[in-house]
């Protein structure tokens, strides 16, 4: 009798101790709000097809991050515990090495030649950066402090990676929410930019047809990539890692020699990077940190980065176009691809300016401001780095 | 043969570069000659210390460097029995980034691999360097002045500032306050004590609204972007200039025989396309190509990391 009773004392204590390191055990209303937006952002990638490439690791990422479990158990599991398989992978994203890879892949992806065939476009990306600087006034005036405030702002780079690169340097207890944010923002570029591109141009303005860009020489285009990143980061070298790396990616594409590493790069290690950092920065939003007046700020500060950005690309073509020639004018509706979405903000400018006259193919045109808009924002990114680390 | 020559001259470049990294960011930091009441070593005893620091941002290996009070001529070279020779093979003669480590002045080196073989002498000017192994070059030296009293250090005044024996650069410290701020004697830790970023402070009170920063940074960025527009603007115009003559040469004409005006700068691809489509409507002509362009469905089972070839190295060609 009495080894029975201890028996069923043994089973029961077991089995309340593991009750209480279930997830229905640790769960508060926090974690289920949490659950519910990684949920929503699988829907829109899967249902929507806004960003399905990032969105679904970022939702389920979401989702792992927020499976409540006891944290004083030990069981090292959790993406903030020294030496969990989730705190391995995260490594990438706190030391701010994946940004630097995603960058080669961008590079080795990207073809530069509308930016060389016309270089005045990286003026329309070096002006859209003003949402970014917009953005770090505002929050300066919330209360920010400047380190906090440049990490935010640099959501309106439009630029994942960029985005927790330097949030990782200065403000890493904000990283999750920057880059949730951003990567949110980019996703709903197609719904947030054609406001403000069809409110700030003129009918006359989206109908500007553009010469069809030159053909340019394999020579320009290998010699792009090397003086690029020499001039670039002689001015900003703490954009090195970003810039250096993208330039890289580049001339692996473009010299012509190196083809499987350029294959390499924008394929199979871009596909990798991009699984591990989307998933462990959805799983670095854990409910407890997360859920806080600071990320509604940063949101708020983010979707306004977002918009100044994109109207400060279309007011400086317009500004431009006052001092062109009329046969060199550019169509307004290619600057709000100077944020640095690629290539989704160009596809909005060619769809738009589509709308407007079924014979006006923006893309290529498009893609100049859009490939400047990654130039600039690392290179944003880069001086307030420099200015604030 | 040229071949062999480059892959030859990379070679040594190689070699040179990869021996260049120094142990120069090592520096003397802090010294104390009198200890009465500072830190004890590890047999619980106070004697005299000389704190090393890492100025770099890197880890510095620092085994085999000498630290010696002897004085020697530029160029000399110094005396192996005199000097103390940081021994191998102690993982802690490893000094992560902006860190310090400990030697003690006391002249029992079987005590360990941080006890010397040399003491100082209160009262007296005192003189300690470090060498590299080759023990010709200098990495850092100072010389103590006689008045440092027993309890006091003599430190730099900010952490690997300062050139090599720039007694400028130095200060007595007794943990007496001086000018609002205390002196503290730091053995193995930073002279200068950082609690706040001083840039993310200057910003916040200088630059409230954060105008004076959004201009700077817009500023840098245009003109980065703009010097690479400048530059591309020249390098596409050479281009321009080098394909015209390339393009008069392949027509077997002198450049003085065709007006510029002539001749587009450039071809556009719609226009090359056109031409190829028509050539093509015309007289259904090919030339070789690596690429088909169809709308039928293609399986391609093949991919390059089955392949045997790509593991293969390329025969030596004679």
């Amino acid at each position: 009798m009495a080894a029975e009773s201890s028996l069923s004392d043994f089973l029961i204590s077991n089995l309340t101790e593991f009750w209480q390191l279930t997830g229905f055990y640790n769960a508060t209303w926090q974690h289920f709000v949490m659950l519910a937006v990684g949920i929503f952002f699988m829907y829109l990638a899967i249902k929507k097809n806004f960003e399905p490439m990032l969105l679904v690791p970022i939702g389920f990422g979401i989702l792992i991050g927020n499976i409540p479990f006891n944290t004083a158990a030990g069981l090292e599991i959790g993406i903030y515990e020294q030496g969990s398989v989730l705190n391995i992978l995260y490594n990438g994203v706190s030391a701010g090495w994946y940004p630097p890879l995603i960058f080669l892949g961008i590079g080795a992806m990207t073809d530069f030649s509308a930016l060389i065939a016309n270089p005045k476009l990286l003026l329309v990306g070096a002006a859209a950066q003003f949402g970014i600087f917009g953005a770090y006034m505002v929050a300066c005036a919330l209360g920010f402090m400047p380190d906090q405030a440049g990490a935010i702002a640099i959501i309106g780079g439009a630029d994942g990676p960029t985005a927790i690169f330097l949030s990782s340097k200065l403000a890493p207890n904000l990283m999750g929410a920057i880059a949730v944010s951003a990567y949110s923002y980019m996703a709903l570029v197609p719904v947030i930019q054609p406001p403000i591109m069809k409110l700030l141009t003129t009918r006359k303005e989206r109908l500007i047809k553009m010469k069809p860009a030159r053909a340019v020489s394999q020579n320009e285009k290998i010699i792009f990539p090397v003086v690029g990143m020499l001039l670039t980061c002689f001015v900003v070298p703490s954009a090195l890692p970003l810039l250096g790396m993208l330039f890289f990616g580049n001339l692996l594409r473009e010299c012509g020699v190196t083809t499987r590493l350029a294959k390499t790069a924008s394929n199979a290690l871009t596909d990798i990077v991009t699984i591990l950092l989307g998933m462990t920065v959805g799983a670095s939003t854990q409910a407890t940190t997360f859920l806080t007046k600071e990320t509604i700020f940063i949101f708020a500060l983010g979707f306004m980065a977002f918009i100044i950005a994109s109207a400060s690309g279309v007011a400086f073509v317009k500004l431009f176009n006052l001092i062109l020639p009329k046969s060199k004018k550019i169509n307004p509706l290619i600057g709000n691809a100077g944020v640095s979405a690629v290539p989704m903000s160009a596809r909005i400018s060619n769809n738009l300016g589509l709308q407007y006259d079924p014979s006006n193919y923006l893309l290529m045109h498009a893609m100049g401001p859009n490939v400047a808009g990654v130039i600039g924002s690392a290179t944003a990114a880069g001086v307030l780095l420099g200015f604030l680390a | 043969m040229k071949k062999t020559f480059l892959l030859l001259l990379i070679g040594v470049v190689g070699c040179l570069s990869a021996t260049a990294q120094s142990r120069g960011g090592l520096c003397i930091n802090e010294v104390m000659v009198g200890n009465e009441n500072s830190v004890v070593d590890d047999y619980g005893e106070r004697n005299a210390w000389v704190e090393l620091f890492n100025s770099t941002y890197a880890p510095l290996e620092i085994s085999s460097v000498y630290i010696t009070t002897e004085k020697i001529a530029p160029g000399d070279t110094i005396n192996r029995a005199i000097a103390y020779a940081v021994p191998l093979g102690d993982v802690n003669t490893r000094i992560p980034k902006r860190q310090h480590i400990i030697f003690w002045a006391d002249n029992k080196p079987t005590r360990g691999t941080f006890h010397t073989n040399f003491q100082f002498t209160l009262g007296e000017e005192n003189y300690i360097a470090v060498y590299d192994a080759d023990r010709k070059t200098l990495i850092d030296a100072i010389v103590i002045p006689a008045e440092l009293k027993a309890g006091e250090s003599y430190a730099r005044k900010v952490d690997g500032v300062g050139g090599i024996n720039v007694a400028e650069a130095w200060e007595i410290r007794n943990g007496e306050i001086v000018d609002g701020v205390e002196k503290y004697i730091t053995p193995s830790s930073n002279n200068v004590i950082k609690d706040t970023n001083t840039k993310v402070e200057t910003f916040h009170k200088l630059d409230k609204s954060g105008v004076a920063l959004t201009v700077m940074a817009m500023a840098i960025v245009f003109s980065a972007l703009l010097v690479l527009c400048l530059c591309f603007m020249v390098i596409s115009k050479f281009g321009a200039r080098i394909n015209r003559t390339n393009k008069i040469k392949s027509q077997g004409l002198a450049p003085k025989e065709v007006a510029t005006k002539d001749l587009p700068e450039h071809d556009s691809g719609e226009v090359i396309a056109a031409i190829t489509m028509a050539l093509h409507e015309h007289l259904n002509a090919h030339d070789t190509e690596q690429t088909i362009l169809t709308i039928n469905k293609v399986k391609k089972a093949y991919s390059p990391w089955s392949s045997k070839i790509y593991s293969m190295r390329d025969l030596p060609k004679r």
